[in-house]
Parts: C-alpha cells; sequence; structure tokens
C-alpha cells in the first residue's frame, strides 16, 4: 500500500522532510494534521465530487522541486522580470518563488500596519498565529490546501492595528520564477484587520513567461469587529502554470469585506473561496472576474457560511470563455440555524465567445433558518443577438459590437475596483485580451 | 431617387410576411406606414435595416441606387439609414456616450469625414440632447438600461440626431407614449426635417401624424400596400378602420 501511495504522491519526500523540521510543537502538529489529510485524500480524480470537471492529472504527471532559496545576489536581474507587475501609489512586498525578497520590497510601511515574512514571524513566535493559520482555511476535504499547509514556507502575515485607518494599499507579489525543472511554492498569507480598522489589500501571482511551475497560495483573512478590509486577488500567472488556491474569510460583528478575484492567466486554475459570516451584522463581498482562452481552465469553488443572524453575503461572478477555455463556478450558500434576517446572493455569468468554449455553473443554496433573503442564479450564454443588430443598426461594425458587448461585461467587475493603479491594470488587460479592444478602447 | 422598394418577399420563420411591396421615396418627403397589427409594417422596418431573422426571398430595395440587401446593417447604417427600433435594446455596461461616439465615428469615417475628439463630440452631443429634449443625466447611463419608455424613445430620436442620416425609418415610435411624450418626440423628429432627409413613420394609429405631418401617406395590409394618399387618408383610416381596403377576409394576414 505504501508504494502506491509513493506512487500517486510526489510530494511524499517534501511531506516527510517538512515534519522532520525543528519547529515549534504547535506547527510541527499542524503539519503532520495537513500531512495526513493530504495522503488519506491523495490528488483528486474526475471521479471526485468537487473535482469532476477539473482534471489535475498534468500536475500529477509533473515532478515537481522545492525553489532555491531566495538570495539578494538575484535582485537586479529579478526587480527588472518583476517591474510590469507592480503597482504605482501601493506599498509592495515581494515574494519570489515563494520566499520573502526584501531587497525588491518596500522598507516603509503605512502607519498602523504591520507586515513580517511568514517564516520570521514563525522563528519568533509560532504560537501568536495557532489560532488562525490553517484553520480558517480548512483543509479537510481539499487536498491541496491540505499540501499547502503541510509544505508551506514563507509568506506575509499583515496585521492591521485596531483603529488604524490605512489609506495606502498593500501588495503584496508573489513571482515565479523559470527554472529548468518545474517548481512548486506554498506562499501563505495571513491578514489580521484589528477592531474598527480599515484597509485595502492586493495580493499578485504572476510568473515568467511560458514558465512551468505550481502555485498552492493559501490566504487567511480574519476582519475583527466593525473592521473594513478590501482585498483583491490578481492572478497571471505564467500560461503554462498550475494555481491551486483557497482564500478564507472570516468576519466578526459588524465586519465588512469585499474581496475580488481576478484570474487571468495559469493553465490550470483552482480557486477555493470560504466565506465565514461569523459575527452578527456583518458583511461579505466575494466577487470574480475570470477571463479564459485557448485551453486554459479555470475553476471557483465558493463556500459561504451564514453562522450569524443579520448578516450579509454578495457574490457576482462573470467569466468570459474564447478558444477550447472551460470554466467550473460551484457555489454553496449555507445559511445555519440561528442565522436569521440572512440576505445573500450568488450570481454567476458566463460569456462564450466560442463554440468549443464550456462552461460548469452550479450555484447551490443550503437554508436551515426561516427568516431570510437568498437568491442565486447562473446564466450560461453567448453575447446577446439583439444587442449586437443594435449595435450594428447604429453604424458599428460586427467584430466592433461584440467586442464592446464583451468589454461590457467583463468591465462591470472592473468598475468596481477602488485602487486605481490596478483599475487601470485591469483595463488594459481588457482591451488587449477582448478580440478587437483597440476599438473599445477608442470609444471608452 | 433616395429609396426605391420593388415587389419586396420576405420571410420570418419561413412565414411571408411581405408579399410585394413597392414604395418610392424622394429626398424630404414623409411617408407614412399605416396598417393594421400583423400587416408586415415591423418586418419591413427589420428587413430595411438588415436583421438577419428575416429572409428576402424577391424582389429588391435601392438606397441613392445602392443595393441595400447586399449590405450588412453596420453598413446601411454608414449609408445613411437609421432605424429608431420599436423595442429600443437595453445594453448593460455600455455608457450611452461611448457608443454613440464609436457609432458616430464610425459613419463619418466611412463618409470620409474627420472623426470627432472628445470635444467636439461633448459639444454635438451637448447641442442635440437639447434638440430632443432628453435629460443630461442620461448620457453617462448605459444605454437604455433603466430608461422609462418615453426616454427610450426619445434617446432613439438623440441618437438620429447625431447621427445625421438621409433616411429615417421609425418604427412606431408613438407605442407606449402618453400624449406629452409623443409631442416631444415628434418635436425632436420635426427639428431634424430637411430637404436632404426623408422620412418612413411606422404608425398603427393616426394620432403621431398630427404632430409628424405626412407627405404621403400608405396602408399595409396583408404584406403590400392596398392604398396611398395625402395626410387626408390618415384621418379616414381613424374614421373608417383598415377593414373597408383589406381585399383578403380580415385576419388572412395575421
Amino acid at each position: 500500500m505504501s508504494e502506491t501511495l509513493v506512487e500517486a504522491s510526489p510530494f511524499a519526500a517534501e511531506l516527510d522532510a517538512a515534519l522532520a523540521r525543528a519547529e515549534p510543537a504547535a506547527l510541527t502538529a499542524l503539519r503532520a494534521e495537513a500531512a495526513g489529510r493530504f495522503r488519506a485524500l491523495g490528488l483528486p480524480s474526475l471521479r471526485d465530487e468537487e473535482w469532476r470537471h477539473t482534471n489535475v492529472a498534468p500536475v500529477a504527471k509533473l515532478r515537481f522541486v522545492a525553489p532555491r532559496p531566495w538570495s539578494g545576489a538575484r535582485a537586479a536581474e529579478l526587480a527588472e522580470e518583476i517591474a510590469r507587475f507592480r503597482l504605482d501609489g501601493t506599498c509592495e512586498l515581494v515574494f519570489v518563488d515563494g520566499r520573502f525578497a526584501p531587497e525588491l520590497s518596500a522598507t516603509l510601511l503605512p502607519e498602523g500596519v504591520a507586515i513580517e515574512s511568514l517564516a520570521r514571524r514563525l522563528a519568533r513566535d509560532a504560537g501568536g498565529l495557532a489560532a488562525v493559520l490553517g484553520r480558517k482555511a480548512r483543509f479537510d476535504a481539499h487536498p491541496f490546501l491540505a499540501l499547502s499547509t503541510a509544505l508551506f514556507e514563507d509568506g506575509a502575515v499583515v496585521e492591521v492595528a485596531p483603529r488604524a485607518v490605512v489609506e495606502t494599499a498593500l501588495h503584496l507579489i508573489f513571482y515565479s520564477t523559470a527554472s529548468p525543472e518545474p517548481q512548486a511554492s506554498f506562499p501563505r498569507t495571513l491578514i489580521l484587520a484589528g477592531e474598527a480598522s480599515q484597509a485595502t489589500v492586493v495580493e499578485s501571482f504572476a510568473g515568467a513567461p511560458g514558465a512551468i511551475y505550481l502555485t498552492c497560495p493559501v490566504t487567511e483573512l480574519v476582519a475583527a469587529r466593525a473592521a473594513v478590509v478590501d482585498h483583491y486577488k490578481l492572478q497571471r500567472e505564467s500560461r503554462a502554470a498550475f494555481h491551486l488556491s483557497g482564500i478564507a474569510v472570516e468576519t466578526a460583528r459588524a465586519a465588512n469585506v469585499a474581496s475580488h478575484s481576478f484570474s487571468l492567466g495559469g493553465a490550470i486554475v483552482r480557486h477555493d473561496i470560504r466565506g465565514a459570516l461569523a459575527g452578527e451584522g456583518s458583511e461579505a463581498t466575494l466577487n470574480g472576474l475570470y477571463l479564459v482562452e485557448d485551453r486554459q481552465l479555470v475553476d471557483t469553488h465558493m463556500r459561504v457560511d451564514h453562522l450569524a443572524p443579520h448578516c450579509a453575503s454578495h457574490e457576482l461572478y462573470k467569466g468570459v470563455l474564447d478558444g477550447r477555455a472551460r470554466a467550473v463556478f460551484s457555489g454553496r450558500i449555507h445559511v445555519h440555524p440561528g442565522a436569521q434576517k440572512t440576505d445573500a446572493k450568488q450570481t454567476n455569468r458566463n460569456l462564450l465567445l466560442s463554440e468549443e468554449a464550456i462552461a460548469h455553473s452550479q450555484p447551490q443554496l443550503e437554508i436551515y433558518a426561516d427568516d431570510v433573503k437568498c437568491t442565486h442564479g447562473s446564466t450560461v450564454g453567448q453575447l446577446d443577438d439583439e444587442a449586437v443588430f443594435y449595435l450594428r443598426s447604429r453604424g458599428i461594425g460586427i467584430e466592433a459590437a461584440r467586442s464592446l458587448l464583451t468589454y461590457a461585461f467583463a468591465a462591470d467587475l472592473v468598475e468596481r475596483v477602488k485602487v486605481p493603479a490596478l483599475h487601470r491594470e485591469l483595463q488594459e488587460f481588457l482591451f488587449a485580451w477582448v478580440p478587437q479592444g483597440e476599438v473599445v478602447r477608442d470609444a471608452v | 431617387m433616395l429609396l426605391e422598394i420593388q415587389n419586396l418577399h420576405a420571410n420570418v420563420e419561413g412565414r411571408e410576411i411581405l408579399r410585394g411591396l413597392d414604395l418610392t421615396i424622394r429626398p424630404g418627403e414623409v411617408h407614412a406606414m399605416m396598417g393594421p397589427n400583423g400587416s408586415g409594417k415591423s418586418t419591413l422596418a427589420q428587413v430595411l435595416a438588415g436583421k438577419e431573422d428575416y429572409e428576402v426571398t424577391a424582389g429588391r430595395v435601392l438606397m441613392d441606387g445602392k443595393d441595400l440587401l447586399e449590405l450588412p446593417p453596420e453598413e446601411r447604417a454608414r449609408e445613411g439609414l437609421f432605424l429608431a427600433f420599436q423595442y429600443p435594446v437595453e445594453i448593460p455596461g455600455v455608457s450611452n456616450t461611448y457608443f454613440l461616439k464609436a457609432a458616430v465615428n464610425a459613419v463619418r469615417k466611412h463618409r470620409g469625414l474627420p472623426e470627432y475628439d472628445a470635444v467636439d463630440f461633448l459639444k454635438l452631443v451637448r447641442q442635440k440632447v437639447k434638440l430632443v429634449g432628453l435629460d443630461e443625466s442620461l448620457l453617462q447611463r448605459p444605454v437604455n438600461e433603466g430608461f422609462s419608455g418615453g426616454e427610450k424613445k426619445r434617446n432613439e430620436i438623440f441618437h438620429m440626431a447625431v447621427l445625421e442620416p438621409t433616411l429615417c425609418v421609425l418604427d412606431e415610435t408613438d407605442s407606449g407614449l402618453d400624449i406629452d411624450a409623443l409631442r416631444i418626440v415628434a418635436d425632436g423628429v420635426n427639428s431634424l426635417r430637411a430637404p436632404g432627409r426623408s422620412f418612413l413613420v411606422i404608425t398603427h394609429y393616426q394620432r403621431l401624424l398630427n404632430y409628424i405631418v405626412p407627405d404621403f401617406v400608405h396602408v399595409l395590409i396583408d404584406g403590400r400596400i392596398v392604398q396611398s394618399g395625402g395626410k387626408e387618408l390618415a384621418l379616414e383610416l381613424e374614421d373608417k378602420g383598415y377593414s373597408w381596403l383589406e381585399v383578403e377576409p380580415a385576419g388572412a394576414g395575421a
């Protein structure tokens, strides 16, 4: 039996090594638990309900190596590679192949916020994070979250002081380099927003063009009482990369978290997003946009738990698919007993630009409280013929008409971005991505 | 001759709706096309604009001597045809202004005129918006989204004013409008009347023609024009209905 497990799991050696690290007991215990789950679950196959449409066989086929540790000697070379992923006006911290790269990062942080490399923090004080680390992004049923929890080495711990209002957006860049053998990294972000604080955090994932690698990032975001957090995830991995990720958001009483995911790159991409409305009167917005073409695959699995009364959650996911791309959206809103006056709305809309593109959409509701307002809906369709004809009848060419409508469909989410540099970046991406986007650029 | 329709036959979903329609419109003329429900009025408008759901099986349509039916919808528009829709389409996410700027520049480019820059375009829009009495706040809103029925129709006339077509087809622009909205829309249309611009006003009711006074009135029944006359024909129809003109039993083509 042990032999089949070794066969099935290319990470067996890495897991053994991780468990043998000299680390504080709490951390070792967490890793052991996660490693156990990964070994029990194995890599998912199409027979797993949660992975029915997402074939990770290409990941299983590759043997990934651990990235070399960060060295300041590479700073100059990497600075150039990373330049195009930076966002003006933000405070940036850079992680290369999963490890903190201080030479590429800002040294001066805005007032009211502390950011530390996760590796450094754990070396200093592993116990302090025990209640959060690996506890919000639950890995019991998710092999890649389990793997990431067992193997992570570094990442970011972002702590916003109580009542601090941080005006400058924080930008964490996770960059993967090209290497002779495919590398795997498991970066981890913890965002702890103190009581009544306010902050904006952008996480960017990118890589060297064409590079094959695996990123399994996990983000855990906990908003304390009345905290307001704007979170953005911008996924622009190499088009040959695998990005298998998790985001977990938890809101305490009266907290408000908005998390927008923009999934633009990668070959096989999976987002497992979890929202827990834990405190009364809290609010979560979990929106996303995916743009896929060629043979790209993007899979979003979302679960929102309403655990307390008077909470609101809004999820709008939109996708545009071209070529032979595939998208999966599976969303579940779970209203627990006692979560009265829940106001939940989940929508997934897919726009297919080609006959070969396929979108699977499955929103679900599970309600165990009787005084709630919950709606969900999903659509998979092509551009509206009536709208195309209307535009053409005013002199706009068919391609331009399709382009305008596609742009408008996607821009709906881009327009919600409140960080100016990120908004610009996404708009530019859309112009370049949408067929005949230059027409739109002229018109907008 | 601005528009010449000869023996036009058109099907929708295999059913023949237009059955040999002839019509000639000269520059500067206003023609009204009236007829009962199902007579083919809206089909005529859609066929002229180039809607793909309609299949032309015989006949031809010339605009300024060019074969209109050969052209895709956008080129018809660039050649100077404008259809004011009976049911203007809502386009979420596309602002009225940037849609119109793309449209007007496509038309100008085709005519060999320089494209408008943002400043010139804004000037033009400000001037036209006053002309049709459209609330300026509707310019930044997505096209027709959340507009009232009257606002949608006024927006159509506004588009028409900006695009400056030579042939304007108004498809039941009066439907769903109260008398005040009707008057505003009609004033907009009248202000666009010019020697080089013709109108084909499709309507079910004579009421609109009190405000947009036509040079000619045609009665379309069962896919053919059965009667043509001056503006007094509209009043006669108001009095007597359509039945006295029906050559086949009522409802045969409905």
